[in-house]
């Protein structure tokens, strides 16, 4: 099966050994990867920061880098739902609210795509520890992607999974939020790092990379020992 | 604006939120609880989600053909002899409801909870011309006797008080003596407010839902006070927003049951009283006079808007009690009497962009708001659009943002510009980086590396590797 790689700017530039998971495990998984040399951001920080304009030229641009594809994949609920809006915020451009609505219906985020295309529920990975998961907004939200993270992670031989206490609140990142609103960020992620603590895990898994930066680099500036993995690296490891 | 209710900067309110530990302790164990029951009502109900979707046809139903349901409730309240006065302003709402007053020569008013009284600030009009305004809602009373506190949430208006500090009012204020328990609190109010029911002139009630094939209004509260407030005296004055209508009865049993268990978490409430114009020859109680007032105070211009959705609220405050920025700054932080994620959307349409630029970016739109809401309404998507307006019709961001803006439009729009740009980051970088981390980041990094650590660029962005390996270089 042919996937086309949409990696999201944060992993292409920060976290790359996510990027290079995702690609290892779809691999392994039997699939076939394009990576778009011109794919570039998908317009969220522009769109939600409300220059919709600005916005709107990232967003064709990635509409005709991606058009072609079969499989789209990308290891983010947040960036695959921006895709999935497209359709959405181009309504009365008709050309590209059809181009738009091609892209967004053959996206899926990496989780989704593994468990409901693939009908892989065991991806043969192991890591031993105790681990929770930090369900992102987005992504269960407005993706409606809530089972299929958890279907993987029950399947890791060695990760001993715990829920994590009020695991619906946000993690206080929101994209600008987390620079423009920096007091009521450090609160709403203060919050979310005292839950984690409370369940004493070794990981803390998130299946998007703004939250995980949030939530980890918050963690390391307080001197947590916890370790923060994408869903990726964890169902690549062996 | 009347529904402002501070001064300060949005700044400075959000700081003393924040460190208001007593406040910020109340509110957070008043969400989980709400939330917890707000979902078993839910799954009690069965098919929530076709409610929601019944919900919000039947709000945008109304809204599409408002004005033709204002003239048929207010056809029926006239025949039932009720008075109706249509407000464009909140001081023409004002000046109407305090001649009435002044003309019945009242001197005691009592009152069931009303937001859009609030909204319009009612009470310092009438206590200008000598009037004294007894609040009836617990809540309310609460506020009112610590010196008019202002309300933090729009069903739970004292919710950012805790039962010690509510004790120290009543001590204080009212001459109370007994403990902080909730049973002996709402007794000794009772106590208080029995008296003034009895002795009131005119009765003031908000309204849930206005229904316009009756001419009736519905109350919907847990204390039953509204009972008592158009029992007893001989005028009442209802007010509402001029969206707060059904068609009919079988519309307003629909909202009403997304209402209380969106709000409370319960089936019904203890009271939903509908009432009909003054009282008929031979009834016992009710009032002799009623008067409908009905007020715009700026929902009209809203109508036909791309924000029209916000009025198909119905004042549950599920979104206030599932955001996580409320959570942590609590209602006075917002600067409105709308907070949370309603009074986000609201408040800068009802009160304009100074007062309230701030509003629409507190919020992670985390979408808690949009899920919660039983009619639907988009919330943080039109957090969004004022987003937009602000950006693109108000020029009210900052010129630096503006810039970054730009480069952000052109760097992802174009696939050349994006991989330069990115390449340079990982050398500008270069100075602030320590073992592969980021603590003092320069520009816009500034703010983030206030509160974390930030990962540096790494020395191979994901597209050189893919490449690499691609040529067989990692083979």
């Amino acid at each position: 099966m042919k996937v086309t790689l949409f990696v999201t700017c944060l992993v292409d530039l920060f976290h790359t050994n996510v990027g290079k998971a995702t690609v290892e495990l779809l691999e392994r998984l039997g699939c076939e990867i394009e990576f778009p040399e011109a794919q570039t951001c998908c317009g969220q920080p522009a769109y939600n920061s409300g220059y919709v304009k600005e916005a709107k030229e990232a967003m064709k641009h990635m509409i005709r880098t991606f058009e072609h594809a079969e499989y789209i994949v990308t290891p983010s609920g947040s960036c695959a739902t921006m895709f999935k809006e497209y359709p959405h915020i181009f309504k009365g451009d008709a050309e590209w609210e059809a181009r738009a609505k091609k892209v967004a219906d053959k996206t899926y985020e990496l989780t989704q795509f593994i468990v409901d295309v693939l009908k892989v529920e065991d991806v043969g990975a192991k890591l031993e520890g105790r681990a929770t998961y930090h369900t992102s907004c987005h992504m269960t939200r407005l993706l409606g992607v809530k089972d299929a993270p958890m279907k993987l992670l029950k399947n890791v031989k060695g990760l001993e999974f715990v829920p994590l206490p009020n695991a619906q609140n946000c993690c206080g990142f929101g994209g600008t939020f987390s620079v423009k609103m920096g007091p009521i960020s450090e609160q709403i992620v203060d919050e979310k790092i005292h839950h984690i603590e409370e369940i004493d895990v070794d990981y803390l898994i998130g299946a998007d990379c703004g939250c995980l930066m949030n939530i980890g680099g918050r963690m390391e500036r307080k001197g947590k020992p916890i370790k923060v993995m994408h869903i990726a690296e964890v169902l690549n490891s062996r | 604006m009347a529904m402002k209710i501070s001064t300060e900067e949005f700044k400075e309110r959000v700081e003393k939120g924040i460190h208001n530990s007593f406040m910020r302790g109340a509110v957070a164990g008043a969400q989980d609880r709400l939330r917890t029951r707000r979902l078993e009502a839910a799954a009690e109900l069965g098919n929530w989600e076709e409610w929601r979707a019944l919900g919000e046809q039947i709000r945008q139903h109304t809204l599409q053909h408002l004005d033709y349901y204002l003239m048929q409730l207010s056809e029926n309240v006239a025949k039932r002899g009720g008075h109706v006065f249509f407000a464009q302003t909140a001081e023409e709402a004002n000046e109407y409801i305090r001649d009435v007053i002044v003309k019945k020569n009242a001197k005691k008013i009592v009152k069931s909870k009303s937001m859009v009284t609030e909204e319009i600030h009612m009470n310092a009009t009438l206590e200008a011309v000598g009037c004294e305004v007894i609040e009836t809602d617990l809540g309310e009373y609460i506020l009112q006797v610590d010196d008019h506190d202002p309300p933090s949430h729009i069903i739970a208006p004292a919710l950012h008080k805790n039962k010690e500090q509510i004790r120290d009012v009543f001590r204080e204020k009212l001459g109370y003596t007994k403990t902080e328990k909730p049973e002996e609190l709402a007794l000794h109010a009772r106590e208080m407010l029995r008296q003034e029911y009895l002795t009131a002139d005119v009765g003031i009630t908000g309204c849930n839902f206005a229904i316009a094939e009756s001419g009736s209004i519905t109350l919907v509260t847990n204390e039953g006070n509204a009972d008592l407030v158009t029992a007893l005296p001989k005028t009442q004055i209802t007010v509402m927003g001029m969206e707060r209508i059904v068609p009919t009865f079988e519309e307003m049993e629909v909202l009403v049951s997304l209402l209380t268990r969106s709000a409370v978490g319960q089936k019904l409430t203890s009271y939903i009283t509908v009432l009909t114009g003054p009282k008929d020859e031979g009834d016992v109680d009710g009032p002799e006079e009623f008067h409908l007032v009905i007020v715009d105070n700026g929902r009209s211009a809203i109508l036909g808007t791309e924000f029209q959705s916000i009025l198909q609220c119905i004042r549950c405050a599920a979104c206030v009690s599932v955001c996580p920025v409320y959570r942590h700054i609590g209602g006075h932080s917002y600067g409105s009497i709308y907070s949370g994620p309603i009074g986000a959307v609201l408040s800068p349409l009802l009160g304009g962009y100074d007062d309230y630029k701030e509003l629409p970016y507190a919020s992670t739109l985390c979408a808690a708001c949009t899920e919660a809401c039983p009619v639907k309404i988009p919330l943080h998507e039109l957090l969004l659009k004022h987003r937009q307006t602000i950006v693109e019709r108000e020029g009210k961001a900052p010129i630096s943002e503006k810039l970054a803006m730009k480069a952000f439009g052109l760097g992802a729009a174009s696939a050349s510009l994006y991989k330069l740009g990115s390449k340079l980051a990982s050398s500008a970088m270069n100075p602030f980086t320590v073992n592969e981390r980021i603590s003092k980041g320069p520009g816009p990094l500034k703010a983030w590396t206030e509160i974390r650590e930030f990962p540096a660029p790494g020395k191979e962005r994901f597209r050189d590797w893919f490449k690499n390996r691609e040529k067989g270089g990692d083979e």
